[in-house]
């Protein structure tokens, strides 16, 4: 980061850390409401991490985030409608009510739409990155973002090999806030420190304090710097407690005292401001300026989202082929309704009846592809 | 002559001069020419595109995904289609569902190695085709000639979609054609590779070598088999099937894989709803037995379907 950049970088950032912020205690409202379908996976405490990630990140570039990742994906550039559609369900958004909350995505924009086994994002986000190279495109990086408890997943061993053999752009953010869902750290892995995967593959690492969005920002600013400069795979490792349950739905009843006093248990929006405030970034008065305008933004898109339609089961069309040519094959949910077995049975009779049906017809030919 | 797997060599290396999407990822394949030398040469003929990758069923397949939302149309080999039970997820979860969820296509084909051939044993041996089949966004291929093995390779890498390319290893070596074909069936389609009127045997794959024999024992004996050779397993061309046993009346279905549930049973759930007018007798199906696939000779030859126990089959509907 430019020095005499400092100031409007950071408050870049924390702008985009209290949206997402200001966006989760929204989403957990409505969640209590019964406003939203499923559940509902906030952010909370981990926004400089993800922030710092996404602003790290250019057009071009991939980006997996993980259910924690309000943030980032706001920074990277996903429209803050997108999160409000799926999360409430609209037919508008981009996955159009086929899958909700955070499992959603642009790909063609190089936001990748998560699913839920974890670890699974990391070789897709490899894949982009070696399409990229097949196609002479270079300088771009792609960046995953998973919790502690993937790190135990067959595929981010799988996934960090592949990158590491290949030598990728690939920035892995491992963010550990100590439990996946209620398993604490000393039931997930054995290992001192989870650098030590990063080790065991050959790959760069890097520490940073979650609660710290400057260094958030200048030490992933960094890898993504050095992994766009051909530097391989970097591997960052984050800590910060989780300031929610897992979901919504979760009151975190497990997390141990003491971390939520220690210093990883610090709220990162908190130090964030203090600093702002301290660095002379900008006023207490200007901040809670911003947060009127945003929490204004949100409010209204909510209000919009609210009176979009939701998906119309009669008008979906109930096929997951791309492909034109084999979805008329055989529709596949033929046959499966009482009307549609009269139709099938009626349609069987009136085969039987069809002059030339004994003579077994050949079906038209085309030429090898 | 060429053979099914050099069929299967010579599609790639047509893809590959073709189509610079294409490019090919698999364990051991790139100098070395794979476990069965199906990628033969390929990785000098083609610098930079023929891919050793590490033992990561998983992350081949997410590889796979990720370049193909950047336009790629990638080949993945599995050495064995059992390993890929390794990479699963990526398959019915990532892959499958990348459309659907978001409207952009994944045009990735999963070469698949499959099926029996004596002292292979229970992991060197498996036919997957029923459990992707089961999978919603997949396509699932299993050519049965060396014809096939090269169009529908071809058609494979062409689909918008993933394909799970069920390529028989008893077949390799076994299946000769004279020359690659210059044209072939609608995607899709199925084949009647045998008219009759008394019967009809529906397989895939190897199974329909064993059907063709079968026809062709029972026609000294007056009985005329109509053979259809499904070539797709998903989507399944009902309508060729329907079509024949509205001519036969009989139905048997013969595949190689476990017997619950799979594709004999769908084709047997679907004629029974979808045309039961259409049957004389009640439908028949034939499948391996209800274990692991054994290693030695004497097991293996009694564990799937063979020439003799489709005959006896065969015969049995044809006397009801």
């Amino acid at each position: 980061m430019d020095p005499s950049n400092a100031g409007p970088e950071f408050i870049r950032a924390y702008r985009f850390m209290l949206m997402a912020r200001l966006l989760d205690d929204k989403l957990a409202s409505l969640y209590r409401m019964g406003k939203i379908h499923g559940g509902v996976f906030l952010g909370r405490g981990q926004e400089a991490v993800s922030v710092a990630t996404g602003l790290a990140l250019r057009k071009g570039d991939v980006f997996a985030p993980l259910i924690r990742d309000g943030a980032g994906r706001l920074a990277f550039g996903e429209p803050l409608l997108d999160g409000i559609r799926t999360y409430l369900g609209s037919r508008l958004g981009p996955m159009q009510g086929r899958d909700g909350n955070v499992h959603r995505g642009r790909p063609a924009s190089g936001l990748l739409p998560m699913i839920s086994h974890l670890g699974a994002m990391i070789s897709v986000v490899n894949g982009v990155l070696m399409a990229h190279r097949f196609k002479g495109i270079s300088g771009t990086v792609g960046a995953a973002s998973v919790g502690d408890g993937a790190t135990s997943t067959g595929a981010f061993h799988e996934a960090l090999n592949q990158a590491a053999v290949e030598k990728l752009p690939l920035i892995l953010v491992v963010t550990n806030n100590f439990y996946a869902y209620s398993t604490p750290n000393d039931r997930q892995f054995a290992c001192e420190s989870l650098l030590d995967r990063a080790r065991g593959y050959g790959v760069a690492g890097a520490v940073v304090d979650g609660t710290n969005l400057e260094e958030c920002l200048s030490v992933i600013g960094a890898a993504v710097q050095r992994a766009r400069g051909g530097g391989g795979p970097q591997f960052i490792l984050a800590e910060v407690l989780r300031l929610c349950g897992h979901g919504e739905h979760d009151d975190a009843a497990y997390v141990d005292p003491s971390l939520k006093s220690g210093s990883a248990g610090q709220d990162c929006l908190r130090v964030a401001e203090a600093r702002a405030i301290e660095g002379g970034f900008a006023s207490e008065a200007q901040l809670q300026d911003m947060r009127k305008e945003i929490t204004l933004t949100i409010e209204a898109a909510v209000a919009q989202v609210q009176q979009e339609p939701a998906p119309d089961p009669y008008q979906e069309d109930w096929c997951a082929l791309a492909s034109r040519d084999l979805r008329d094959v055989q529709p596949e949910n033929d046959g499966q309704s009482g009307e549609a077995m009269l139709a099938a049975s009626r349609a069987a009779a009136d085969l039987l009846a069809t002059p030339g049906v004994f003579e077994p017809e050949t079906k038209g030919r085309q030429a090898v592809l | 002559m060429i053979t099914y797997l050099e069929a299967i060599r010579e599609a790639q290396a047509r893809a590959l001069a073709t189509d610079p999407r294409v490019f090919i990822y698999g364990q051991d394949i790139g100098n070395f020419g794979g476990a069965f030398k199906a990628t033969k040469n390929l990785a000098e003929e083609f610098p930079g595109r023929v891919i050793d990758s590490p033992i990561s069923e998983d992350a081949m397949l997410g590889m796979a995904v990720g370049s193909a939302i950047e336009g790629m149309r990638p080949i993945i080999e599995m050495q064995f289609a059992d390993f890929s039970t390794v990479a699963f997820n990526q398959i019915v979860n990532q892959a499958a569902t990348l459309h659907w969820r978001t409207r952009v296509a994944c045009p990735i084909t999963v070469r698949l190695p499959s099926g029996g051939t004596s002292g292979s044993g229970p992991f060197h041996s498996q036919s997957m085709e029923a459990i992707y089949a089961h999978y919603p966004g997949l396509v699932v291929m299993t050519p049965a000639t060396v014809e096939d093995a090269y169009s529908m390779l071809l058609e494979a890498v062409a689909t918008d979609d993933p394909v799970i390319f069920c390529e028989h290893k008893y077949l390799y070596y076994h299946l000769k054609a004279e020359k690659l074909p210059a044209e072939t069936l609608k995607p899709g389609a199925a084949r009647i590779a045998r008219q009759g009127r008394d019967m009809t045997i529906v397989a895939y794959s190897a199974m329909l070598h064993e059907a063709l024999a079968v026809a062709e024992e029972l026609a000294p004996e007056g009985y005329e088999v109509e053979v259809v050779d499904l070539r797709y397993v998903k989507p399944l061309d009902t309508d060729t099937i329907m079509a024949s046993v509205a001519r036969t009346g009989r139905l048997l279905c013969v595949g190689e894989s476990f017997p619950w549930g799979g594709v004999t049973a769908e084709v047997v759930a679907r004629v029974a709803t979808e045309g039961f007018s259409l049957l004389d007798v009640p439908p028949q199906r034939l499948n391996a037995k209800d274990t692991p696939v054994p290693y030695h000779p004497t097991l293996w030859a009694a564990h799937r379907p063979t020439t003799r126990t489709i005959s006896v089959a065969a015969r049995r509907l044809l006397q009801m």
